[in-house]
């Protein structure tokens, strides 16, 4: 995040009231920041911001600076990329304005966004940011930053996701994490960690880095490996070619694949439900939960060759659901705060889930559409991990937590499943199940790296092997309490209750208490850059956030660009 | 999941007003309980050896005839399930959610304070009959050992109550304190009653009569406040248990009579003070047996300043004794009280807020009923030409909790020096000579009319029947 010469007006409300509905829907025709182009097997991404395209009213994005509208682009933009373009196997990512690379996110932006807002829009940030890391990683997609400008806090963090880093050299340009020293605050968007963790920067030169507002020019960056190279501007078009040709080598993308489109979603809404063909959601606002129901495939549909996948692209069941669940969870954090309890449920045939299961599990090493689809389940799973409210999965005659689908289920922070039926109700049901599959042990890998059953089960390894051993076995309540795959598995005598008095009890706790705590939990064991990203990073910056040294009438996010220093409340804490 | 037990026939064996037939889940509940309820009381219960016993057993919760009347072995007791009459436009009268409807199910936010409140309640009910247990072998009569097993019948079904209220409303956690109710008993090193005074064996039948009056009535006062919750299948249930514990305190208070009065008699009789000889319980002696069973019923009632209370109040669990008769505005919050304190070696009061006062204005209002008693002894003194009278002793004598706990107290209400304190004790409190000859006196009479030397008949026998009638059959 960074860098904005222009002052807030004085005397301007900070913060406005009314925060629109975030939508997430885009493609390429509607961007306003974003373009890219694809030449052969290179895909060119040029960030050039529209100054008046601010998502809210209140700002303008001078300089290449970023919002939450310009980041929903960039998301969008990966997405295209993995799926519609599986010819490119590198992605140069550069600035399409002449003088500069981009400054970060819009202090103005952050001076008068509430809190919540500013969590969410880092949270959101971050993720993309991994997404990138991930591409590079799994997706056979190579990104280069190609930094033809300065790139000042959350420019340079963008940089810090690509695998290499590319400065001009032109005696002015430089790489910069100015937040420290000009705004009071972190570079909360990856920037601390990865200058250390990914580019291996000793610690006390990280520490005249972050408190140096000016940052470095090419020499001294490449010197210090804040960049991997500096090229004159002479030189700069022909080495990032070159460097892009280089990234794509090695990747193990088809050459003579077609891509698939991701036409936009089919969503319903109305004042308390939001539904999808795969997912429903329905809101419970006085009782503030969500009960968020996955629709599982139909047994007969599952698709039996890989051109018939392919043919139905996004209408494949995995990635239709991946899609919309996705949507979804993106859609309550950012709008509806106060639905502090998602339930989670699935509805569809075992046999079902247990079909695509066997598909995926077929063609993910080979097919590179296969292979996606199990990536963005992943990622899927993942916001679920880092989304700060209260998970339960509601397990239930009908459900269908079978396999990849059980993981949702994991991820929630407790599982109550119904032991036998619903005496009462209308149809004839079988006792709810679960089964393991071989996706619960790999295929889904949590920020910690470890599977969610590691994650479960910490230092029981023993216990994981077991379980391992028990894939394909349909397991009822009371066995996958005994195994300790669910919480509680109460009959249909007490489950009414149990659950009423479970989730009237969670409503009245301290929301805050309850993100921290839960946040703790869900990340058990060792720390990846991922978990120190969300973990360690993000929770100092957002209690930097809310200190009167940044956030207060006098601190530095609000006082920056007023030309009056920041007063600060000098104790250490 | 089936079970291979047969079916309770549930609305032979249970009284209830609670649909119990049609209720599964508390079906299920009882089934299980039940059997280790009929053998906590095999184990804990009374141990004499009778064959059956005139007993008034719960059967309905009408103003009249609610209580039926009859001999039956102890074990064959009909333990009921009763709630006062439902109120459909009953309204919260106290605290935060004044004026809205009462909760007719458990609200999640309040479970765990609910579910404390009546894990405590209930574990002092089964408390009073491990007490009580050897008590029967030593009765003065069998009018006195019938009053005995009633107590004891109806604190069961007091355990019965509380149960009923975790396994309708609490869910699996409800039913796992409801087992935990039984595993607990008074005095066990391993698992001892929540609550201390509750762990002390009632040795004694003077004892008995001093704790049915003192320390029952505690439990009176916390019933009058839970009757007052907005959590009415609480409220209601506390309301018709209020209904058994008024006989409770009747045979604690008119047990103290008659002790009273053997001993008044007595003191005329040899005009002496000194009756010890004769048979009898000095005055003395009655007078240390009630400050020590005052004293440590004082400390049930907890700190005078309380948070907890405060809580409970705010929320609507807990109000205060006769919460709707009070002329305030029920919610406190502006309000100040005053409580207990001792400051620079003197007794005096703090001013708080009034919702922390609440654990004081309840033990008032109970020190003030308790003076009611000795009013009445002090009469009977009266009209027997004895000058002597019995009192309460200042309400920091002898405290374990609150302000007073570790200072020396008088009973008169002076601070005084350890030394003081020691060299005094034997005079105010019961020693072991006392307790020696108390239970020296504790001889069974059996034969139906006839009664022990320490104490005076009844004046009425039990429902109309006469005192020498046969309340109890033996084997
Ligand atoms: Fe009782
Ligand atoms: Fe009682």
């Amino acid at each position: 995040m960074t860098v904005l010469e222009d002052a807030p007006a004085a005397g301007q409300a900070p913060a406005p009231e009314t925060v629109p509905q975030v939508d997430f829907d885009t493609d390429p025709a509607q961007y306003r920041h974003w373009r890219y182009e694809v030449d052969g097997e290179t895909a060119w991404v040029y960030l050039d911001v529209a100054e008046d395209g601010g998502l809210v009213p209140g700002y303008e994005l001078k300089l290449n600076s970023y919002d939450l509208g310009v980041d929903i682009e960039l998301y969008d933009l990966t997405q295209r990329l993995r799926f519609e373009h599986p010819e490119v196997r590198s992605v140069v990512l550069t600035s399409g304005k002449d003088s500069n690379f981009c400054a970060g996110a819009n202090i103005r932006m952050l001076a008068q966004s509430s809190h919540p807002w500013k969590v969410n829009f880092c949270k959101f940030t971050n993720e993309t940011r991994n997404g990138i890391e991930d591409m590079t990683a799994n997706s056979g997609q190579t990104w280069v930053a190609a930094l033809n400008g300065t790139a000042a806090g959350g420019g340079y963090e963008m940089a810090l996701a690509c695998e290499t880093i590319l400065l001009v050299n032109d005696r002015s340009s430089a790489v910069a994490l100015p937040e420290v020293p000009l705004l009071g605050v972190l570079p909360g968007t990856g920037g601390l960690t990865r200058v250390t963790d990914k580019r291996h920067v000793r610690k006390d030169r990280a520490d005249i880095f972050a408190t140096k507002s000016e940052g470095f020019q090419g020499p001294k960056a490449v010197e210090w490996k804040l960049v991997d190279e500096t090229v004159s501007r002479k030189q700069w078009d022909e080495t990032v070619r070159a460097r892009a040709a280089e990234a794509a080598q090695g990747s193990h993308r088809p050459s003579d694949a077609q891509g698939i489109a991701l036409p936009p979603l089919r969503r319903e809404e109305t004042a308390d439900s939001i539904t999808y063909p795969n997912v429903r959601c329905e809101l419970d606002r006085d009782a503030r939960t969500a009960t968020i129901t996955v629709l599982g495939p139909e047994p007969g549909t599952v698709p039996e060759s890989l051109d018939r996948i392919h043919a139905l692209g996004a209408d494949f069941w995995p990635l239709a659901m991946t899609r919309e669940l996705d949507d979804l969870i993106l859609r309550l954090r950012t709008n509806e705060l106060e639905i502090g309890t998602w339930l989670v449920r699935t509805q569809g045939s075992i046999e079902g889930a247990l079909a695509f299961e066997r598909v995926i599990a077929e063609h993910s090493g080979s097919d590179w559409l296969v292979n996606e689809i199990r990536h963005y389940f992943k990622r899927t799973l993942k916001r679920l991990d880092v989304t700060s409210r209260s998970l339960i999965a509601l397990i239930e005659p009908g459900s269908c937590f079978a396999g990849a689908l059980l993981e949702l289920a994991l991820a929630c922070d407790r599982q109550y499943m119904l032991e036998g039926i619903f005496e009462d109700a209308d149809e004839e049901q079988e006792p709810a199940q679960i089964v393991l599959t071989e996706s619960n042990f790999g295929a889904f890998p949590m920020g910690n790296g470890l599977t969610r059953l590691q994650s479960r089960f910490y230092g029981d390894d023993e216990t994981v092997a077991e379980l391992h051993e028990r894939t394909g076995e349909r397991l009822t309540g009371a066995q996958a309490e005994e195994a300790g795959l669910v919480t509680d598995a109460p009959d249909d005598i007490d489950w009414e209750d149990e659950i009423r008095i479970l989730l009237e009890e969670r409503a009245s706790l301290s929301p805050d208490a309850l993100t921290g705590m839960e946040a703790n939990h869900r990340f058990v064991g060792p720390e990846t850059m991922e978990t120190r990203i969300f973990g360690r990073l993000t929770a100092w910056q957002n209690w930097i956030f809310i200190r009167p040294n940044a956030s207060g009438a006098e601190g530095a996010l609000r006082r920056y660009g007023t030309g009056r220093k920041a007063d600060f409340d000098q104790k250490r804490v | 999941m089936t079970s291979a037990r047969p079916k309770i026939d549930f609305d032979a064996k249970i009284p209830n007003n609670v649909d119990l037939a049609s209720d599964r889940k508390l079906q299920r509940a009882l089934e299980r309980w039940q059997p280790n309820f009929l053998d906590w009381w095999g184990d804990m219960g009374p141990a004499v050896d009778t064959k059956d016993v005139y007993l008034r057993t719960a059967v309905d919760v009408g103003r009249e005839g609610w209580a039926h009347f009859d001999h039956v072995p102890m074990n064959e007791y009909r333990w009921g399930v009763f709630l006062s009459e439902h109120d459909p436009d009953r309204k919260i009268a106290f605290g935060e959610h004044k004026g809205e409807p009462v909760w007719q199910e458990v609200p999640g936010e309040y479970r765990a304070d609910l579910q404390r409140l009546i894990v405590i309640q209930g574990d002092t009910e089964p408390a009073s009959v491990e007490q009580q247990r050897f008590l029967g072998a030593t009765a003065p009569s069998l009018y006195d050992m019938r009053n005995l097993f009633q107590v004891n019948v109806e604190e069961g079904r007091h355990l019965w109550a509380m149960v009923y209220l975790l396994h309708a409303y609490f869910g699996r956690a409800g039913r796992e304190e409801a087992d935990q109710l039984l595993a607990r008993n008074s005095g066990s090193d391993d698992s001892p009653r929540i609550l201390g005074a509750f762990n002390e064996e009632t040795p004694d039948w003077l004892s008995f009569y001093m704790f049915t009056y003192f320390t029952d009535r505690d439990g009176k006062y916390q019933l009058g406040t839970l009757k007052e919750s907005g959590f009415d299948p609480l409220s209601r249930t506390c309301e018709f248990m209020l209904k058994e514990e008024a006989h409770h305190m009747f045979v604690g208070t008119t047990g103290i009579d008659r002790v009273v009065t053997r001993t008044a008699q007595l003191m005329n009789e040899h005009d002496s003070e000194e009756v010890a000889g004769a048979g009898g319980i000095p005055l003395e002696m009655i007078q240390k047996y009630i400050n020590f069973h005052y004293t440590v019923s004082l400390d049930l009632f907890g700190n005078e300043s309380s948070t907890n209370a405060a809580n409970y109040f705010t929320a609507g669990l807990k109000g205060r004794w006769q919460e709707e008769r009070r002329k305030d505005d029920h919610v406190l919050t502006d309000d100040a009280g005053a409580v207990d304190a001792v400051r620079d070696g003197r007794i005096t009061t703090t001013e708080v807020p009034a919702l922390l006062a609440l654990n004081q204005d309840l033990r008032s209002e109970y020190m003030g009923d308790c003076s009611n008693g000795l009013k009445r002894w002090n009469r009977i003194l009266q009209k027997h030409g004895i000058d002597a009278q019995l009192y309460l002793p200042h309400v920091g004598f002898n405290r374990q909790v609150g302000a007073f706990a570790g200072q020396r107290i008088s009973p008169d209400g002076k601070m005084i020096s350890e030394e003081e304190w020691t060299a005094n004790e034997g005079r105010w409190l019961p020693t072991d000579v006392d307790k020696t000859h108390v239970r020296g006196l504790m001889h069974p009479v059996l034969e139906p009319g006839k009664i022990a030397s320490w104490i005076a008949p009844p004046t009425n026998g039990i429902n109309d029947k006469p005192v020498d009638f046969e309340y109890v059959h033996f084997n």
